[in-house]
């Protein structure tokens, strides 16, 4: 194989007037495209030499077909110079800066010599020279005579779009450039310019390119109707009235009308190059649309830069709905077999492989796993179809390439979008399934942070052997567990993992035989340990805890506070009557409960502990179990969230409704303290907002009392607590809200205040400052809402959606920004970061090089585990 | 046989360790007998874990931490006034003030200082009040009230006994702060002070009592109000409005503790190294507040590449986006076609060393796996 060739280096400079003339293939003559018979005209815009689109053409100038042409330049030879838009400030600073006599840059020579060594330091360090060259112009153009030739000068004004003015003349582009032409080489060096690649007088065009057809095809409708491209358009305009100056010009015309068109060429050419020019109108199509002109191709998200060269559309890939399979391993991607189908993976054939390569193109394209395509070794493509596949296969040797149909164990690459961190792109291997979507295991949904909604999510297959080893190694789900930004598992229960494994292994669950081959039934061979004991009919069980262990690793030890700790005042850990501490010896959970805080997604310290002692794939094995027990777990008893699960007692009722009975009186208490004058003022505050915030801070009161009434009826049998303090879902104020009371609805923290004149809602009293009239909600989700606490409601609902909106544009902003900025930046081997100018930014990163997703084994904690290890080994 | 601290403490000093782990380590063998067998194991170990935690060569760092600061940022609340810590300062949290960070703006949207006073000051709230109130700037209305008396025309500021009392501001000195201000002359009575526009104007009238009300009459002006706190066992002082470089003068003061949250203004009082740290300081706290851990490496990254050199830069077009060295990162980040205009004109070169040009011109990129260059001998 020959190494691919590389771009070094790009360049970029003004192209001269004979450079133009030289890359051209045709010069332009005639505005019109295409005759009668449809063939392109001749010396037209669409001359044959300037590349083809029509199929079945050959271009003039290279031969090749459409799409393997490139296209080639043309030109137009303009009758009288015209700006370029885009240098037109810059053409005002040098006009400026040089004398109107002998084109000199206005400075003294030792000055000259003084910003010119400055300029080159400054290239030289990678750094931007605006500033140098910006105080050239301004030095240079403070003097008011030359102090070379000694003619004085002139204000030159500079008057929109496009014309300067000296001594109340008008200077044609002419003159411009005449002036331009004289500036001697050393002086535009030191004007922050590269004479040989960019001379200021070709910042005024004399010959216009003509770009090639290939990057303005015209369109043929339905009709037949031709249809062209903006800058077809654009360049007919500019033909056309070229031509008319040079009629006028060899004709004699009176100066007036030859400036007319002049000025005429030039805002065609100034519209041809950009459209959007303040001061100048913008060419309109004939519907009244704008034109798309150069500028705006290359602008913008959906520009040519953004759009189509940072950003690339890709063969080999699928989109689909994805929907969860919890029997899948979190590293497997269930694939639809009509997609298995269409995508493949190259393989070489070999003397080892080549029976099995004639099986698979044998099978043809229609019988799963098949193959789409063959190449043979001189590089010529056949499409596999039932006539050919035998006649194929017989033909295949060493050296041909097979696309073969994606199957099982293939590994791609899953995302889904926003792809905010790298772990929105993993690699999966491929299951091939029935039916029509992506299968995903839900517990990979928060690293893709995905929801089974409707989302859809993309799937690429890797084409070579490099991308599949990067692949492998690198993207794979085992490899991500742990992220990168606080170094802690990503990938965890959800839901009804939580939830399962909670029920499983709370308290002293018992659990018989056959229950525990339920359990276990999708787990790989495990010893099961002794009974826990035998009940009153002399069947052994085991406890739930017993069962949990065996996903453990062996001599795992941890010890941590459970998600549903109720945070006592003195920890009674082991002996904890909630079962809220977890220990664990040797891989055997001697007490506690198994809940988010151990193998919930983002905070799992079971997960995390055990990849990080016994690497990514015992982790992923962890991760499997744990999710397949837990699944299994929960549906030993079912798990079920329903209306009668809000259900509280009358008495919880009445001391509910009591509660919120003495919150209203306190407020109208402190209503009438406030306007009996009475109220004292906080420190800081005005007696409104005083007012406002004791208000708040006793409804808020009232509502945490309800709840905690409702809470005390509402114990772990219920299946929203068990959700709400296991940390699988919702939370107690959820439960809250739908049991007891909704609470104040508030609007930027404040509640509800806007409204009609002097009250929210016409159902309360002018200047009313109650509870009800500003959006309390008293009602429980349950019972129910009333009309105008129902309008509340939606108030508040509203600013949460409003904000979700606006924050989802600012943060993107945000990443894009910080993404642009650092991402060209690099640990070196020495350990420094440096970016691409190789300017160092970090000596030694992050001061101690630590890897952010390694950073447990750099900590004082694993300090003291290996204190430990070896000194408590000892016997110390 | 063991070993001494002494030597305990040297064998680690020369273990090729960061500091903090040296520390660590310090701390968890100290008082322990450890034998020379047992701390070459742990030490062993210790470096073993260290290595393996290092970060690879080659590794694109730079797009991990602005992932790792730019995902949370999604999860974050917009509200931008909320009551941190002090009930009565308002202070721009979450997204944000994120952005205001990264953004290097000149002044913040809430400016606030926390000072904290040496010890002699800062144990009693009398003393911690006076220093208090000579900082905050005063104006007329917090001494007294302010009327204008159309018959005679002119302006009539009764002031309030107490209240210059307790702001420890003579009546005279008032008079004076006035005439200075307004470039006027100021009659002073007791405690009434009048002031007459120079025409005979409503309207100048009214101009006249809007620029008292802003005059400073004592403390530091951009400090609207100070309020005290107790932390601990001390008083801490919070502003609405910073002045770092005046505050850290004032007696009493203490300007080691004392800071501010506007970074640009920390990097022209303390200097590059100060602002880094403040960076780091702000994006943490913002961050924590709502909750989202981030590693502090990602947050240093971002703080190294605003402050590397010499002036707090922003990220983006005005910043570190805008001095890249590449024509088509440039272009491919914001405002396209003046970068390339410009480019032209300078004859400027794109190496095609970052990841944007590679990706233009359809190259692999020279970052992670893609920036080894060994190529194997066949």
């Amino acid at each position: 194989m020959t190494v691919p060739k590389r771009i070094g280096k790009i360049s970029f400079g003004l192209i001269s007037p004979q450079e133009f003339r030289r890359m051209s293939v045709v010069k332009i003559i005639t505005a019109d495209t295409y005759d009668d018979d449809g063939f392109p005209i001749e010396m037209g815009l669409m001359d044959p030499r300037l590349g083809v689109i029509d199929p079945g053409l050959r271009c003039r100038s290279c031969g090749g077909r459409p799409g393997e042409c490139p296209g080639h330049f043309g030109h137009i030879d303009l009758i009288a110079p015209v700006i370029h838009v885009g240098f037109a400030k810059l053409i005002r600073k040098i006009l400026r800066a040089i004398c109107r006599d002998c084109s000199r840059l206005m400075l003294l020579e030792n000055e000259k010599r003084m910003y010119l060594e400055q300029i080159e330091t400054l290239v030289r360090l990678g750094q931007t020279t605006d500033d140098v060259v910006n105080k050239v112009f301004a030095e240079a153009r403070k003097h008011k005579v030359c102090p070379y030739c000694g003619s004085p000068q002139q204000e030159i004004k500079f008057e929109r779009p496009l014309a300067y003015v000296e001594e109340g003349h008008k200077l044609t582009p002419s003159d411009i450039r005449d002036r331009f032409e004289k500036i001697p080489d050393e002086d535009i060096k030191v004007m922050g310019m590269n004479p040989d690649t960019a001379r200021p007088e070709w910042m005024l065009l004399t010959v216009l390119p003509v770009p090639p057809v290939t990057m303005r095809p015209s369109i043929t409708l339905e009709s037949g109707q031709r249809s062209e491209d903006d800058l077809t358009h654009k360049l007919v305009d500019i033909i056309r009235i070229n031509q008319r100056f040079q009629e006028n010009r060899e004709a004699g015309a009176p100066q007036l009308i030859i400036e007319d068109l002049w000025e005429l060429l030039q805002y065609h050419i100034t519209t041809f190059l950009d459209n959007t020019v303040s001061g100048v109108p913008p060419a309109r199509h004939r519907s009244g649309r704008p034109l798309k002109t150069l500028s705006q191709r290359l602008k913008g998200k959906e520009g040519r830069f953004r759009g189509s060269l940072s950003g690339k559309r890709v063969n080999f890939s699928a989109r689909t709905v994805i929907s969860p399979d919890p029997n899948l391993s979190i590293n497997e991607v269930g694939v639809p077999l009509e997609i298995a189908m269409e995508l493949s993976v190259p393989l070489v054939v070999n003397g080892r492989n080549i029976e099995v390569m004639r099986d698979f193109v044998r099978r043809g394209a229609d019988k799963h796993p098949g193959v789409n395509y063959v190449t043979r070794a001189d590089g010529r493509r056949v499409k596999i179809t039932d006539r050919n596949a035998e006649e194929v296969a017989d033909q295949i040797e060493p050296g041909w390439r097979v696309d073969r149909q994606l199957m099982d164990g293939d590994i791609v690459l899953f995302n889904r979008q926003p792809s905010l961190h790298r772990m929105s792109i993993m690699s999966h291997r491929v299951i091939v399934m029935p039916y029509k979507t992506f299968r995903l295991n839900p517990a990979v949904c928060p690293p893709y942070n995905a929801d089974f909604d409707g989302d859809e999510m993309n799937l690429h297959v890797p084409q070579t052997e490099e991308a599949r080893a990067e692949a492998e190694i690198l993207m794979r789900v085992q490899e991500n567990i742990l992220s990168p930004r606080f170094g802690g598992p990503i990938i965890g229960g959800i839901h009804d993992y939580v939830t399962g494994n909670f029920l499983l292994t709370h308290a002293d669950r018992r659990i018989n035989r056959l229950e525990v081959m339920e359990v276990l039934k999708k787990l790989p061979h495990l010893e099961l340990p002794e009974p826990k004991g035998f009940d009153e009919g002399g069947e052994p069980y085991w406890t739930g805890k017993q069962i949990f262990s065996l996903i453990l690793p062996k001599g795992l030890n941890l010890e941590f506070k459970a998600s549903f700790c109720m945070n006592c005042d003195a920890c009674k850990r082991e002996a904890c009557e909630n079962d809220a501490y977890v220990v664990i010896r040797d891989g055997q959970i001697r007490c506690g409960t198994i809940d988010a805080s151990a193998v919930g997604a983002f905070k799992g310290k079971i997960t995390d502990r055990v990849i990080k002692e016994y690497g990514p794939t015992v982790g992923a094995g962890f991760v499997d179990g744990m999710t397949q027990m837990a699944i299994r777990g929960i549906m030993l008893a079912g798990f079920s969230f329903g209306i009668d699960d809000e259900d509280i007692p009358k008495d919880a009722e009445d001391q509910i409704e009591d509660v919120l009975n003495a919150a209203r009186e306190n407020v109208s208490k402190l209503i009438e303290a406030y306007q009996a004058g009475e109220l004292e003022p906080l420190p800081g505050r005005t007696l409104d907002e005083t007012l406002e915030m004791r208000i708040m801070q006793t409804l808020g009161k009232a509502r945490d009392n309800a709840g905690s009434i409702a809470g005390r009826y509402l114990g772990l049998d219920n299946s929203g607590v068990v959700m709400a303090v296991s940390g699988a879902r919702g939370s107690m104020l959820n439960l809250t809200q739908m049991a007891a009371c909704v609470g104040q609805q508030s609007v930027r923290g404040e509640r509800i205040r806007r409204g009609y004149d002097g009250r929210t809602l016409p159902h309360f009293r002018r200047g009313d400052l109650g509870a009800e009239a500003h959006g309390f909600v008293q009602s429980s989700y349950k019972e129910g809402l009333n009309p105008t606490e129902f309008f509340f409601h939606a108030i508040g609902g509203r600013e949460g959606l409003v904000d979700t909106a606006i924050r989802t544009s600012q943060s993107g902003y945000l990443q894009r920004r910080l993404i642009n900025a650092l991402q060209d930046l690099e640990v070196q081997y020495d350990g420094t970061v440096k970016e691409t100018r190789g300017i160092i930014v970090q000596f030694n990163y992050g001061e101690d090089g630590v890897d952010a997703s390694k950073r447990d084994y750099a900590s004082p904690e694993n300090v003291h585990r290996i204190v430990q290890r070896v000194l408590g080994r000892a016997g110390r | 046989m063991s070993l001494s601290e002494k030597e305990v403490q040297k064998r680690i000093e020369d273990l090729p360790l960061p500091q903090s782990i040296k520390r660590a380590l310090e701390g968890e063998l100290k008082g322990i007998e450890v034998s020379e067998e047992e701390f070459g194991e742990v030490a062993g170990l210790v470096v073993a874990d260290y290595e393996r935690s290092r970060v690879e060569p080659c590794e694109a760092v730079g797009v991990v931490a602005a992932q790792s600061i730019g995902e949370p940022g999604t999860q974050m609340t917009m509200r931008t006034f909320h009551y941190a810590g002090v009930a009565e300062i308002n202070v721009t949290l979450g997204l944000p003030r994120l952005i205001e960070i990264v953004d290097a703006r000149k002044i913040p949207s809430t400016p606030t200082m926390t000072i904290r006073l040496e010890r002699e000051y800062a144990l009693d709230r009398d003393i911690a009040r006076e220093v208090a109130w000579s900082i905050e700037s005063t104006n007329i209305l917090h001494l007294g009230s302010i009327a204008t008396d159309l018959a005679e025309m002119n302006v009539v500021i009764d002031l309030n006994e107490e209240a210059l009392l307790l702001r420890k501001i003579a009546a005279e000195e008032v008079a004076e702060r006035l005439a200075e201000g307004t470039k006027l002359s100021a009659d002073q009575h007791g405690n009434q002070i009048i002031m007459t526009p120079p025409e005979p104007s409503y309207r100048d009238l009214l101009q006249l009592v809007e620029k008292i009300k802003t005059i400073s009459l004592k403390g530091i002006e951009g400090i609207k109000r100070v309020v005290i706190r107790k932390e601990g066992d001390e008083y801490v002082l919070y502003t609405e409005g910073s002045a770092l470089k005046d505050v850290i003068q004032f007696k009493g003061v203490d300007p080691t503790r004392t800071k501010t949250n506007n970074i640009t203004e920390i990097g022209d009082v303390l200097g590059i190294e100060a602002a880094r740290n403040a960076i780091i300081n702000e994006a943490t706290d913002t961050l924590r507040e709502q909750g989202l851990s981030v590693d502090v490496r990602h947050i240093m990254l971002v703080a190294d590449i605003m402050t590397c050199d010499g002036e707090v830069k922003q990220i983006g077009r005005h910043g570190v986006s805008g001095e890249k060295a590449s024509v088509l990162a440039r272009a491919a980040f914001e405002v396209t076609v003046n970068h390339i205009l410009d480019a032209a004109v300078r004859g400027d070169v794109d190496d095609l060393r970052g990841v944007t040009e590679n990706v233009i011109v359809g190259q692999p990129i020279q970052l992670g796996t893609g920036d080894v260059q060994l190529v194997a001998k066949r």
